[in-house]
């Protein structure tokens, strides 16, 4: 067991490595630093824009492998080198890594937990109204883009602010600034700014997963062990919930693993529109800033969180299939 | 041409005699939702390349006359804020959006189709190298890559754009595709097919990818509002879809900005995507349904 998570531990580990070489020279080849120099009124003598560029490791003059080396010296002593306003990369991102992750984690386990249920749900109460009441809403939540369902939120909150005359439901930021208060107070603060945002990824995570758990319970439901199961006794709810759900668990395992890696772009939108200084939002206003090692950075956090994922779920692959015993 | 597992399924619909084309047919017509989104589709086609002729409008022209009017007579869907007819715009936007939905589809499962299949069908080193990239791409994350590539085709043609979406959606597909192949590499007909030397790309063409083409017909479909979403996602972040084009991303993108005070510059295009994608994902499901050879029929018939 624990020599089948280090080979693909190490497996993730190379493919991270190349993921990221990969970004950062395909950032390092179509983003322009330069460009944000060049562009100045008075204009900037080349020199003092080499001068700069070279010092951010960013010259488009000095060959992309050469500063690709550079880059790879500096992050093996946890330096991911500079934006491209001169700060460090690894301060603000420690930062923003704590933002993202609140939110990724938070809202990927409400979602997750919230879909299964929904889903099982759905398979033993099939073609009731319950189940077609929730088939519908999850297809209608998962053909409206998250940046629609996170305007449309902001939207609603508005109208509810209004409607109650009292500020609810904030919709901007993770906190109120210069708040002043007991402790109290300033936890109910940080969680009505929190509730809209999370919402945004807690319906799209719980409509998908409410789909493929559906599906997979459906699969499960006509199978003999189940059949086996309440002929020695057991009643339909106890066989459901001790041999069903736990078979029918599996495959969402993957499904899981792949969807953590792809939160980070749904989170961008969230971020963005929320107002939450977190990776997605970093990584959108960097793009149009040609901060290359923001970028990478960014790639890099994106590429472990797969990998994070993947081996999470070959652990819970080989705790619920006891046929994986490598 | 049928092969050994259609005829196998034209047997076991109980109505024997019938092709498994009309079969699936018949099984689809009766999924009545899956119908009407079929139906929805075609209007949304009819809308978005058809519409635009009754307007007097065209999506680059500037009414000087009407900044930011709600919905009239003159202007269908109202007025941006530099006059343009957001009808028009959010027409244009459909097109835009429709067209590059079923392109990728068509790109990425294709190129699931063919990956997967070398993959398994040649096995061996091939196998492990073709799969050893798409797990190098899963870990790629598509949507960033796309976004740092955006200033490349930055002004060039948004076909592009569609091959980059393409290129970063097939990956798990292929996987599936491996999969069946490398049981329908066992199976006599192709056996046969080897030993009587018909070459690799052949068996592969006419014998390995027609047995699975109920998985890569739902594929694509899935692939198609799939992509549209995709697009508009990028879109809405600037890395997409480049003005003076639009597309229905940008267009949200551009309206979102004063959702709360005119809401009619998002709501038309936001209610078309939802509406759009709504309806391919029914008819997948319908598909889906129609071509399972184990699903419970609705009613007791085949």
């Amino acid at each position: 067991m624990a020599r089948f998570l280090l080979r693909r531990l190490l497996n993730y580990t190379v493919l991270v490595a190349l993921a990221t070489a990969l970004g950062y020279f395909l950032a390092g080849a179509t983003l322009h630093p330069r460009a944000n120099y060049e562009g100045r009124n008075p204009p900037l003598p080349a020199a003092v824009i080499d001068k700069q560029l070279d010092e951010l490791n960013l010259n488009d003059h000095t060959p992309v492998v050469q500063r690709f080396g550079r880059w790879l010296g500096g992050v093996t002593h946890g330096d991911f080198g500079k934006t491209v306003a001169g700060d460090s990369v690894t301060t603000e991102m420690t930062r923003r890594m704590g933002v993202s992750l609140r939110l990724l984690l938070l809202g990927s386990v409400l979602g997750g937990v919230i879909g299964v249920g929904v889903g099982v749900l759905g398979a033993v109460r099939q073609y009731r109204l319950s189940d077609y009441a929730t088939t519908a809403l999850s297809f209608l939540i998962l053909s409206t883009p998250v940046f629609l369902v996170a305007v449309l939120l902001k939207l609603s909150a508005l109208n509810l602010n209004q409607l109650t005359g009292a500020q609810l439901l904030d919709y901007t930021g993770e906190y109120t600034p210069g708040l002043t208060g007991g402790t109290l107070h300033i936890l109910l603060d940080r969680v009505s700014h929190l509730i809209l945002p999370t919402l945004s990824i807690v319906l799209g995570q719980a409509a998908f997963f409410s789909r493929y758990q559906r599906n997979a319970m459906l699969d499960v439901l006509g199978s003999d062990f189940l059949r086996t199961a309440q002929a020695k006794g057991l009643r339909r709810r106890q066989a459901l919930i001790k041999h069903g759900l736990r078979t029918a668990l599996i495959p969402m395992a993957t499904f899981f693993a792949y969807n953590f890696g792809l939160l980070l772009t749904g989170a961008a939108f969230t971020e963005k529109i929320f107002g939450w200084h977190g990776m997605g939002e970093w990584f959108v206003d960097s793009v149009s800033n040609n901060d290359v090692n923001v970028v990478v950075a960014v790639t890099l956090f994106a590429a472990v969180l797969v990998l994070i994922a993947g081996l999470l779920s070959d652990l819970a692959y080989a705790v619920l299939d006891p046929r994986v015993r490598i | 041409m049928i092969d050994i597992e259609e005829a196998a399924a034209v047997d076991s619909a109980e109505g024997a005699g019938i092709g498994r084309g009309r079969l699936v047919l018949r099984r689809f017509l009766r999924r009545r939702l899956a119908v009407g989104g079929l139906v929805v589709l075609v209007l949304l086609f009819a809308l978005a390349f058809l519409g635009p002729y009754i307007s007097r409008w065209d999506y680059r022209s500037h009414d000087f006359d009407a900044f930011l009017q709600p919905p009239s007579w003159s202007h269908w869907f109202g007025t941006s804020q530099i006059g343009e007819d957001v009808y028009a715009q959010t027409l244009r936007g459909l097109q835009k959006s429709l067209i590059i939905g079923l392109l990728t589809a068509l790109f990425s499962t294709g190129i699931a189709a063919v990956v997967g299949a070398c993959a398994g069908y040649f096995g061996g080193w091939a196998d492990r190298v073709l799969m050893w990239f798409v797990d190098l791409l899963l870990v790629l994350p598509g949507f960033l890559i796309i976004a740092i590539l955006s200033p490349t085709f930055r002004g060039r043609t948004w076909l592009l754009f569609v091959l980059l979406l393409a290129g970063f959606s097939w990956m798990i597909t292929a996987r599936v595709v491996r999969g069946l192949s490398l049981s329908l590499r066992e199976r006599e007909f192709v056996q046969a097919a080897r030993f009587m030397g018909v070459p690799p790309a052949v068996i592969i063409a006419r014998h390995l990818l027609p047995n699975m083409s109920s998985l890569l017909i739902i594929d694509a479909t899935i692939n198609v509002g799939g992509a549209i979403l995709a697009e508009t996602g990028l879109s809405y972040f600037g890395f997409g879809v480049q003005p003076p084009d639009v597309s229905l991303g940008t267009l949200i993108a551009d309206g979102t900005h004063s959702a709360l005070t005119f809401p009619w510059l998002f709501l038309f295009a936001g209610g078309l995507l939802i509406l759009t994608v709504l309806a391919v994902s029914v008819v997948g499901d319908g598909l889906r349904d129609a071509f399972d050879p184990n699903a419970a029929a609705p009613r007791g018939q085949a």
